[in-house]
């Protein structure tokens, strides 16, 4: 009689800062690599997708508008979270991903190093990416790099944490704002890192997360006309072109899905991706 | 509002310009007969006199010309990037030596004013080319990786507002990356081109490194659906730019776009205000208003409304419109009666919506395709001349009253290519410049180029940039 009966987690949404249910009152089963039961998580609803992209817009004049380094250090903060919570996520890594502990542990110390690696970039970027240009008149004339706006983002399949990290990172480090649809077979990473999204300072909106069928909640954010970008890395080959195509309606930046080594150093793909370049001119004289 | 003075015609001399009777395609270095046989005729809008006759393109002849220019690939990015500079050193030259011929042809074909074609266009055109001859063996610094690789054969597709302009905009940094091309021009301006073809020739271009497929949307659509192209790189309507779009998904195509556009063009009570109406004449006039970065919504503070549109009209009623090939003439045709029709059923529709027209009294040419500037004032933002592009000279006037409206407004559009701000106050240009959702912003100017500067749109304006370190992105595998 002695052995305590442990507290299960309810796993929920993630939108506009809050922790909602699917509307839908759907759940789906989540297993882990031997099929064994680990919780049900929502099965997010077509409405929900769009109730992400609506906290999504809502979000992004504030967080675009906010300096580079309060974006870092935001970012910053993020990691220093994820590191306390270390233990939790290589759990639901292991059974996610069917890891040893050691495997596990592994890919999350490099999704917290991602992380914060990402962080770095979000004031420098403009540097790396803008540029004066001399053009001949008496002109100033520069460059700099400005976030798209709304990116969706259909997180890898394979890579529950690291690749969740490593997708997310980059597109809102720069001043987007994401609507994440995590990994269909193994979600609770994600939806155990909103969690941590929502208590470092993070303002409610910049990343909402949906769990449930990739194809079902991507057909409505590929055609959402308030939608400026998505990322295709968790989409197959297959459904990635249907969803290029529904993207054409208002020209959405694409980011096709290709191999990943998400163990490798990432370079800027990511983050260019989703910036537009503003040239501004200006008369130069007295 | 009459005019003080009469103006002498001076008209440039056509002699310059020797046309054949037809033209073939530019297969692999070569004129060549299309093998469809079918032959169009492309007319100068300001006369409707027939210009010559060029080849309409058939998918055979798009795939001819894009295994020739497959085959040139390889050797032609192999060569040492020093070696590519100077055949685009050399075309930069030989565009200068024969300005004045291009320039005359281009107003020829297109209907735009020589002043134009020769003082705007053709220098542009030539330092298109000189810019990015100077990066093909500097790529590596260019900040896309030490070593950037081509990517193969660019289907590009221009349209017919700056024939000459968009074709030095996708072939030079095309051929500077090492790419070679298949380039489809409009079918209403398909002869600058042509010549273009010629001068690859003096310059000892390598053959199949450039070739020239004419024709309509179809010739068009045939390159952009051919398997055996990279890269599609497409200048036009948004219509258009999503068909592409839809065409190119699921493979794997790179895809630049540079679509259409309603740029706002806000003037504040503090403007200078002279400044500010030769910048929105020159933002919406230019070029008949066949811009897609034309400054097509003013967007007035309510303060200074009266006195913009007052000066603002009377430097309308100096605009000399007429034949394109004179000197002295500000506005010339419009490019087609495709596109007159399209601009006055717009403009009808400004009226019927409850706009109030105006254009200063000017007589226009018994032949040919015009249409007179034109100013609506009322318009709303539910008005269809303040949302779709016009594609022609005509300026819808909006007001507002605080810098957050005049935000509101200008961004109140699914375009975000250009914008144009007026003030003397710096912090306010560089807190609008900051809030506008548009790629170019032209502050206290408007409609300045250079190939040093990228350009491009936010939004459904398109995607990727044209000009500057920028544009080398489209042509790399980065």
């Amino acid at each position: 009689m002695s052995d305590r009966l442990s507290v299960l987690k309810t796993y929920k949404l993630y939108v506009g800062g809050k922790f909602p249910r699917s509307e839908s009152g759907r759940v789906y089963e989540v297993t882990d690599a031997k099929d064994n039961w680990l919780a049900n998580a929502p099965l997010a609803s077509r409405k929900d997708a769009r109730d992400a992209v609506v906290a999504a817009r809502k979000a992004f004049g504030g967080w675009s508008g906010a300096t580079a380094y309060n974006r870092g250090q935001i970012l910053y903060r993020t990691a220093e979270m994820l590191e306390g919570r270390r233990d939790q996520f290589t759990a639901e890594v292991a059974d996610a991903e069917g890891l040893s502990k050691a495997k596990a542990a592994a890919q999350v110390d490099a999704a917290i190093d991602r992380w914060v690696w990402y962080a770095g970039w979000s004031d420098k970027v403009t540097q790396i990416a803008g540029s004066a240009n001399p053009v001949a008149g008496p002109y100033f004339n520069l460059s700099a790099p400005e976030p798209t706006g709304v990116v969706a983002v259909l997180a890898p399949q394979e890579s529950s944490f690291l690749g969740l990290v490593s997708v997310i990172a980059p597109a809102i480090v720069t001043g987007n704002t994401a609507v994440v649809v995590a990994s269909e077979k193994a979600p609770l990473p994600a939806l155990s890192l909103a969690e941590v999204l929502a208590t470092s300072d993070l303002p409610g909106g910049v990343v909402n997360l949906l769990s449930g069928r990739t194809a079902e909640l991507a057909a409505p954010l590929a055609a959402h006309q308030d939608v400026n970008a998505i990322d295709l890395t968790g989409a197959g080959a297959e459904l990635a072109g249907e969803l290029e195509t529904a993207a054409a309606d208002n020209l959405k930046r694409v980011l096709r899905p290709r191999a990943a080594d998400w163990t490798a150093e990432p370079g800027t793909e990511r983050l260019l991706a989703f910036l537009e370049t503003k040239t501004v001119w200006h008369p130069m004289g007295v | 509002m009459s005019s003080a003075f009469d103006y002498a015609p001076a008209p440039e001399s056509r002699a310059v310009v020797d046309l054949a009777p037809a033209y073939g395609l530019f297969i692999d270095g070569e004129f060549t007969e299309g093998t469809g046989g079918d032959l169009r005729k492309t007319v100068s809008p300001a006369t409707e006199e027939v210009l010559a006759e060029y080849t309409q393109g058939t998918a055979d002849d798009v795939d001819r010309a894009v295994k020739a220019a497959r085959t040139a690939f390889g050797k032609w990015s192999a060569l040492p990037g020093a070696e590519r500079a100077k055949y685009l050193f050399r075309i930069a030259r030989i565009i200068q030596e024969r300005s004045r011929e291009l320039a005359v042809l281009e107003t020829l074909d297109n209907g735009k004013p020589i002043r134009e074609s020769r003082d705007a266009d053709l220098p542009l055109v030539a330092a298109h080319f000189f810019y990015y001859a100077g990066w093909a063996d500097k790529l590596g610094h260019a900040g896309f990786g030490p070593d950037p690789r081509p990517l193969g054969v660019a289907g590009q597709v221009i349209p017919w507002n700056f024939p000459l302009l968009m074709l030095a905009w996708k072939v030079a940094p095309a051929l500077a990356c090492g790419n070679t091309v298949v380039l489809k021009p409009a079918e209403t301006t398909p002869l600058s081109a042509l010549f273009f073809a010629d001068i690859c020739r003096q310059a000892g271009l390598p053959k199949g490194v450039v070739n020239i497929v004419t024709g309509d949307g179809s010739t068009g659509a045939a390159l952009v659906a051919h398997p055996g192209i990279d890269k599609v790189a497409f200048t036009g309507s948004t219509e258009v730019g999503k068909a592409i779009a839809r065409t190119v998904a699921g493979t794997d195509k790179r895809l630049t776009l540079e679509l259409g556009g309603k740029a706002a063009n806000i003037v504040f009570d503090d403007a200078p205000l002279d400044q500010a109406v030769e910048g929105i004449v020159n933002g919406i006039f230019f070029n008949q208003g066949h811009v897609c970065c034309a400054g097509s919504r003013l967007l007035v503070q309510e303060s200074v409304q009266d006195e913009l549109l007052d000066a603002l009209k009377r430097r309308m009623a100096t605009l000399r419109v007429g034949d394109p090939l004179d000197k002295n003439t500000d506005i010339g045709a419009i490019n087609s009666a495709e596109q007159l029709a399209r601009i006055t059923e717009l403009a009808d529709a400004g009226e019927a919506e409850g706009a109030e027209r105006w254009s200063p009294a000017c007589e226009l040419p018994g032949s040919g395709y015009w249409f007179a500037p034109t100013l609506f004032t009322g318009v709303t933002q539910a008005h269809r001349i303040a949302r779709e592009e016009v594609f022609g000279p005509v300026l819808s006037v909006l007001t507002f009253r605080t810098p957050e409206e005049a935000v509101e407004k200008a961004n109140n559009t699914p375009y975000g290519l250009s914008a144009g701000i007026w003030t003397e106050k710096g912090s306010r240009m560089l807190w609008m410049a900051s809030k506008l959702r548009a790629g170019v912003i032209w502050s206290n100017t408007f409609n300045k180029f250079d190939p040093a500067s990228p350009f491009g749109g936010y939004k459904e304006s398109g995607f990727g940039r044209e000009g500057g370190r920028h544009g080398l992105e489209a042509y790399l595998n980065v």
